[in-house]
């Protein structure tokens, strides 16, 4: 649509698209930013402020006292103000004399102490304590002062949620759910959709029209059957009725009939004579399947399986339901769940558990967003 | 953690090499069995016998899994909440006496109105506007990115920006920032009735404005341009343009769109259920549903009656979907 008359639509255009754009990118990037600072910093200030400087309250000591020098304005202990590990510190902000005073005078002024001494702190850092007598004592003097602490970023949250959030182990169930649940899934609908498309068959129109109506069944209606089956079956086989043959099971069936829907619409627009003069030649349809339709139809698998893989991996309900909560089987959103009802207020346990959970499909997604659009595409449109 | 990583690669090996074993195997079988040296009626029993070896499999889990429950779970709603005594409809007398089922309505028709229609609204204002955008790509991918995230991990993300501090402590949730910067007083948005409802609504706009974008992207580039060129050669605004000519020639696809996040509307479960929970009457029909299945010992009776709304809710659309195929197998 190349419509414009004049500029100023133009530009309202590019203002709406870029509030919505921000709006939509807030939330996420609050998460990100969040999880990747300090655990005290995230409860303290909001994370649209990590990026600048904070100010921070410390103290440092003078040179020992027998390293003053007598000058003409007095005897001077002068240095660079250094914290105990040896750093030093550039960016002083403010300086005072006692610990309930550490911003009394800006950077670069002079003060005078209690006892008469005059101190003076720049803003390099630089320090300047000047007595009239000879100044006593075996220790340096104390210097309370404040500094810019410049945005420090850390992986400590990481660290902690995987090994002690749980947060590791649960990515590792993730992707033993995931990926059976959706290479079973997308191997079965394969077989089906040529069937569908290419087999003759009675009553294959009228399963067909099954499999459509099967689309917009709510997985609701299965847990209960399905959770009682398999505790009879687990009682009468004497086998746990939660593991991962079962969810596997379960996603296969509840991905199946989206999966047979978009294959056999892409199958059936591959060229029929390609199929006849196969068989024609002899070739079962088996070989014609697996020598011709299934190399052609890479793209439609495509789309299927990044679709059930993203649907697995973020599925809450059927892991809950057929999967043990227990640390051998809880997939990552339960584990965030979980996480939310025991650790609601430790943002820096959310945050980067969040993450977590959320990286390898934004990975996937932004990899294979092309194949991904055109099976959504195909998946409502068409039909 | 190695030996843990060891048992996942064998259990996801033995999945899938059951599957290929079952259809090279069983294939393999049918040719051997029935031999090659064919004369002609051994080949039509063997491709009369090989679909259902195709479809089997997918015949199977489609009635285990979907067909058989929805029957099963009917009977079951008719049942008390062990199963173990027929107790007709009072289940659904119970239901619709319930205060709490009433308000679970209530609030699953807000969101079956708000959601769907904020999100197909919102998703064809970015198609459109991205479309004209040097920029459009990116701001398509972002709008689209949520798509990508599970419903808890945007509870946590949305959880995030509602947070809440007391009042005169530093706010870190942005949306309370925002507030008491421009003067106004943070508060616990969560345990507001109704706005907390829309609230949590506005979490599955953000997921799913990115998929009404992507299919109605595509559906506006299918609006053939000499109708738009005709259009402005006859002198029409662009609002004219899209609201006479553009948007009458989408609508179809405007409303596959809004059904289909009315289905997903209608499953909505996890975003309650790690958001509020229920509490503060944001209750859905889903998360009620679940409620009850694990509710102290579990009332499958009144937790199948859920469902069986659920699924009535659904029958008009499933109706309509077939119809149109039928309709369209029949245009061929």
């Amino acid at each position: 649509m190349s419509v414009s008359k004049s500029k100023l639509p133009a530009f309202f255009n590019s203002t709406a698209l870029i509030a919505l754009v921000i709006l939509w990118l807030i939330p996420t990037l609050g998460l990100f930013v969040s999880s990747i600072r300090d655990k005290d910093a995230l409860a303290a200030s909001g994370w649209w402020t990590a990026f600048n400087a904070s100010t921070q309250v410390t103290f440092a000591r003078t040179q020992d006292p027998s390293e003053q020098v007598e000058t003409d304005k007095g005897y001077v202990l002068a240095g660079q103000l250094t914290s105990n590990e040896g750093e030093t510190y550039t960016n002083v902000i403010a300086f005072g004399s006692t610990s309930n005073t550490p911003q009394e005078a800006e950077a670069g002024s002079q003060i005078t102490l209690k006892n008469g001494d005059r101190l003076q702190v720049n803003a390099d850092g630089s320090y300047e304590y000047i007595s009239d007598e000879p100044i006593k004592g075996s220790r340096g003097k104390r210097i309370f002062f404040a500094y810019a602490q410049p945005a420090e970023f850390t992986l400590e949250n990481y660290d902690n949620v995987i090994s002690n959030g749980g947060i590791g182990q649960a990515f590792l169930n993730t992707l033993a759910v995931t990926i059976p649940a959706t290479v079973i899934p997308v191997l079965i609908a394969a077989f089906a959709a040529y069937a569908f498309s290419w087999m003759r068959f009675a009553g294959r129109e009228w399963l067909f029209a099954a499999v459509i109506g099967l689309l917009v069944v709510p997985l609701q209606t299965s847990l209960v059957p399905l959770l009682r089956l398999y505790s009879d079956l687990g009682q009468m086989f004497g086998f746990e009725s939660k593991g991962y043959v079962g969810v596997w099971m379960a996603h296969t069936g509840f991905g199946l009939p989206l999966a047979i829907y978009l294959m056999r619409n892409y199958m059936r627009s591959l060229p029929g004579d390609l199929i006849e003069s196969a068989r024609v030649d002899g070739a079962s349809h088996f070989q014609v399947f697996v020598r011709i339709i299934l190399p052609l139809s890479v793209p439609a698998l495509a789309s299927f399986t990044i679709f059930q893989f993203l649907w697995v991996w973020n599925d809450l309900l059927v892991a809950m339901v057929f999967l043990g909560q227990g640390e051998d089987q809880i997939v990552l959103t339960a584990q965030l769940r979980a996480l939310l009802g025991t650790r609601g207020s430790n943002w820096e346990v959310l945050t980067s558990g969040a993450f977590i959970s959320i990286i390898l499909p934004l990975v996937v997604f932004f990899a294979l967003q092309r194949f991904f659009v055109r099976g959504l595409v195909a998946g409502s449109v068409k039909g | 953690m190695t030996e843990q990583i060891y048992s996942a690669l064998i259990a996801i090996l033995v999945g899938v090499t059951a599957v290929v074993v079952y259809f090279w195997g069983s294939n393999w079988i049918l040719d051997t069995l029935i031999s090659r040296s064919s004369r002609d009626n051994k080949e039509v029993l063997r491709e009369k016998i090989r679909p259902w070896l195709f479809a089997g499999p997918a015949i199977f889990f489609l009635t285990l899994y979907l067909v058989y429950p929805v029957f099963e779970t009917l009977w079951l709603s008719f049942h008390n909440s062990d199963s173990s005594a027929f107790v007709g409809l009072a289940n659904y007398e119970w239901l619709f006496a319930d205060r709490e089922f009433h308000q679970t309505l209530q609030n699953n028709l807000l969101w079956l109105i708000i959601v769907p229609t904020l999100s197909t609204v919102l998703g064809l204002a970015v198609a459109v506007l991205a479309d004209r955008s040097k920029f459009g790509t990116i701001a398509k991918s972002i709008v689209f990115m949520p798509m990508a995230i599970s419903f808890v991990g945007a509870s946590v993300i949305w959880k995030f920006v509602y947070h809440y501090n007391g009042e005169g402590d530093t706010q870190i949730g942005i949306l309370n920032a925002v507030i008491v910067a421009f003067g106004g007083e943070p508060q616990f948005w969560l345990s507001i009735t109704t706005w907390n409802s829309v609230l949590l609504m506005l979490i599955l706009v953000w997921i799913q404005t990115g998929f009404a974008m992507v299919i109605l992207g595509a559906a506006l580039r299918g609006v053939p341009e000499e109708t738009l060129e005709a259009a402005i050669i006859d002198g029409a605004s662009r609002r004219q343009l899209f609201f006479r000519i553009t948007l009458p020639q989408i609508m179809p696809t405007v409303i596959v769109v809004w059904t289909t996040i009315a289905i997903l509307v209608l499953k909505v479960f996890d975003i309650v259920l790690a958001m509020t929970n229920g509490q503060w009457e944001t209750q859905v029909l889903a998360n009620l549903m679940y409620d009850w299945m694990f509710r102290g010992a579990g009332d499958f009776g009144r937790g199948s009656a859920i469902a069986i709304i659920i699924m009535i809710s659904v029958i008009p659309i499933m109706a309509w979907n077939i119809y149109r195929f039928r309709k369209d197998e029949a245009g061929r």
